[in-house]
């Protein structure tokens, strides 16, 4: 569907956990299917700190209710105060922006890694890639058990792989420990999304191993729409690529990291 | 029914808003949200003779009330923009001027030779103050000598409306307005942004690639406010104002303080659709105060 721009109202503000809030719109317009790795750029209402919209990754979406929804993790005056608004409150929505990852091929095996808030993408991309194949591997990582969230929903979308740091839950380390790893090559294609130093690793063992794989960047934003060019990320072949209309995604041999 | 027209130099705007150079791509970015058909005109990106890369990310840090960028000129270059660019928005019944910067006296005369071939353009705005760039447009800017240099240089290749944007970074800014204006300018756009800087604490480290960039927003509202209006008081050549101009009421100040026409920049990135909720109110504005032509706001202020 083509961008807009609007006052959409919150339906739910459902608090995840100490410092995660899933933020669900209602969007009656909404007739088309939201793409994985699409992103929403939403206005602080209100703010006297935060000037410029936030944009946060699609996380999931019904066409039959009309409604889509963010997690937001509170890292900042902006998304703090994101989280404070109650059922019933409008808030300015910009979306559908970006770019979305490529679908698999027919009954490839598929891994999907978020870090942090990059699961977001890999709910919306678990849901979308479900007809194409039943080999649907999830890697989420966190600091601690607590840290993660949505873990029966995402249960029900693929089979489901954790680590933390601290070894509460899962497997004890980052992603790049979880000991899928030991047979990567087992994989038709991965898709990341989290820290920047988490996708640069994944994407490095990607392709020595000759794995496809597909990154979602989360640079700074001024417009989200690919006209203040603040959020470039250089690549290897096309130099300055927006990371909001280019991407987010990436292919991860073309990002000069 | 208001009159909103407005001209600058022998083109009439049909409204006094248009879009600041550098927030508002080529237009057609905005398609999905406004009727490019509703404004006075537009700025395309900062157009160089040569294709840009810009500087490294991080390009961006937010401010209080306000953003600095360190874009540094990205754009692939004149040639590309007319052959590439310019067939796409050509038919938009609105004004097109090309922001057109360079880094030397000789880089500004081929660019606007070139440009002086494209037409139905409207005009060329003239960056002579580009904070962003090492050599680049505002080391012309700062100086009355430098500035009257590349205007009068321009201004013997190029035949349509020439407007000059100049740099807040100066000392007297109404002298560097009478020089580009003595120069041959048909019009002056101000202000381009401040030069700023911000430093992350906990990594003790600038957040800018560059390290100083270029200040917008509501921030510098008041300081480009006083610059347009000194510069009207300096000059008769049509003023664009432009600084922090967030809705209607602020740029119906800016009309009052002597500009012709306004710019909207950074307001682009909160909101699409500002621009044309800014003629909207203006228009609101007139009706509200029984005026019926836009000249009786502009240099209105009553002291």
């Amino acid at each position: 569907m083509n961008k807009t721009v609007q006052e959409l109202a919150i339906k739910e503000n459902v608090q995840l956990n100490e410092d995660t809030n899933l933020l669900i719109f209602e969007a009656p317009d909404l007739k088309e299917d939201l793409l994985p790795g699409q992103f929403a750029n939403v206005l602080v209402k209100d703010s006297t700190t935060t000037f410029l919209r936030r944009p946060f990754s699609i996380y999931d979406f019904d066409k039959k209710t009309g409604s889509f929804s963010l997690i937001i993790k509170k890292v900042g005056d902006g998304t703090r105060k994101l989280c404070q608004f109650n059922a019933g409150e409008k808030l300015s929505v910009i979306y559908p922006l970006g770019k979305s990852f490529s679908l698999p091929n027919r009954d490839e095996k598929v891994l999907l890694i978020g870090g942090g808030s990059g699961i977001a993408p890999m709910m919306i991309m678990a849901k979308a890639i479900a007809h194409l194949t039943s080999e649907i591997h999830i890697l989420l990582g966190a600091r601690a058990a607590k840290d993660h969230i949505e873990l029966e929903k995402f249960e029900k979308v693929g089979k489901l792989h954790l680590t933390t740091e601290d070894g509460s839950l899962g497997e004890k380390g980052f992603v790049i420990h979880h000991s899928l790893f030991n047979d990567i090559k087992s994989f038709d294609r991965i898709y990341t999304c989290g820290p920047n130093p988490m996708m640069k690793a994944i994407g490095d063992i990607a392709i020595e191993n000759d794995v496809p794989c597909e990154v979602s960047l989360e640079n700074m934003m001024g417009c989200g729409f690919g006209v203040c060019l603040c959020c470039v990320t250089d690549t290897h072949d096309k130099g300055h690529q927006c990371v909001c209309t280019d991407g987010p995604v990436f292919n991860a041999k073309e990002v000069k990291w | 029914m208001v009159n909103l027209k407005v001209k600058i130099n022998d083109i009439e705007l049909k409204n006094p808003v248009l879009t600041a150079s550098g927030t508002f791509g080529y237009g057609y970015e905005f398609s999905d949200f406004i009727d490019l058909n509703r404004l006075g005109g537009f700025v395309v990106k900062g157009t160089t003779l040569h294709p840009r890369q810009g500087n490294a990310y991080p390009r961006m840090a937010e401010t209080p009330s306000g953003m600095l960028n360190a874009v540094g000129l990205q754009n692939k270059g004149v040639d590309y923009f007319i052959e590439h660019i310019y067939p796409k928005i050509k038919d938009v019944d609105s004004k097109v001027f090309v922001n057109l910067s360079g880094s030397t006296v000789e880089d500004y005369i081929i660019g606007a030779e070139k440009l002086n071939e494209v037409k139905g353009l409207a005009g060329i705005e003239l960056n002579i103050s580009c904070p962003n760039v090492k050599e680049g447009g505002m080391a012309f800017g700062v100086t009355c000598p430098g500035a009257e240099a590349v205007v009068k240089a321009v201004r013997e290749v190029y035949d349509s409306t020439l407007m000059v944007k100049l740099s807040p970074n100066v000392t007297d800014v109404a002298e560097i307005a009478r020089a580009v204006e003595g120069a041959g300018a048909d019009s002056i756009s101000l202000i381009n942004t401040l030069l700023g800087m911000a430093v992350d604490a906990e990594k003790r480290k600038p957040i800018l690639s560059t390290v100083t960039g270029g200040l917008s927003g509501p921030a510098v509202k008041p300081v480009a406010l006083r610059m347009v209006w000194q510069v009207a008081n300096a000059v008769k050549v049509p003023i664009v104002g432009m600084g922090g101009i967030m809705n209607a009421t602020d740029a119906i100040e800016f009309l009052l303080a002597g500009a012709t026409a306004v710019q909207l920049g950074t307001a682009n990135f909160i909101d699409p659709e500002v621009t044309v909720k800014v003629v909207e109110g203006i228009e609101e504005y007139m009706n509200r105060h029984n005026i019926s032509d836009i000249h009786d706001i502009i240099g209105g202020l009553q002291l």
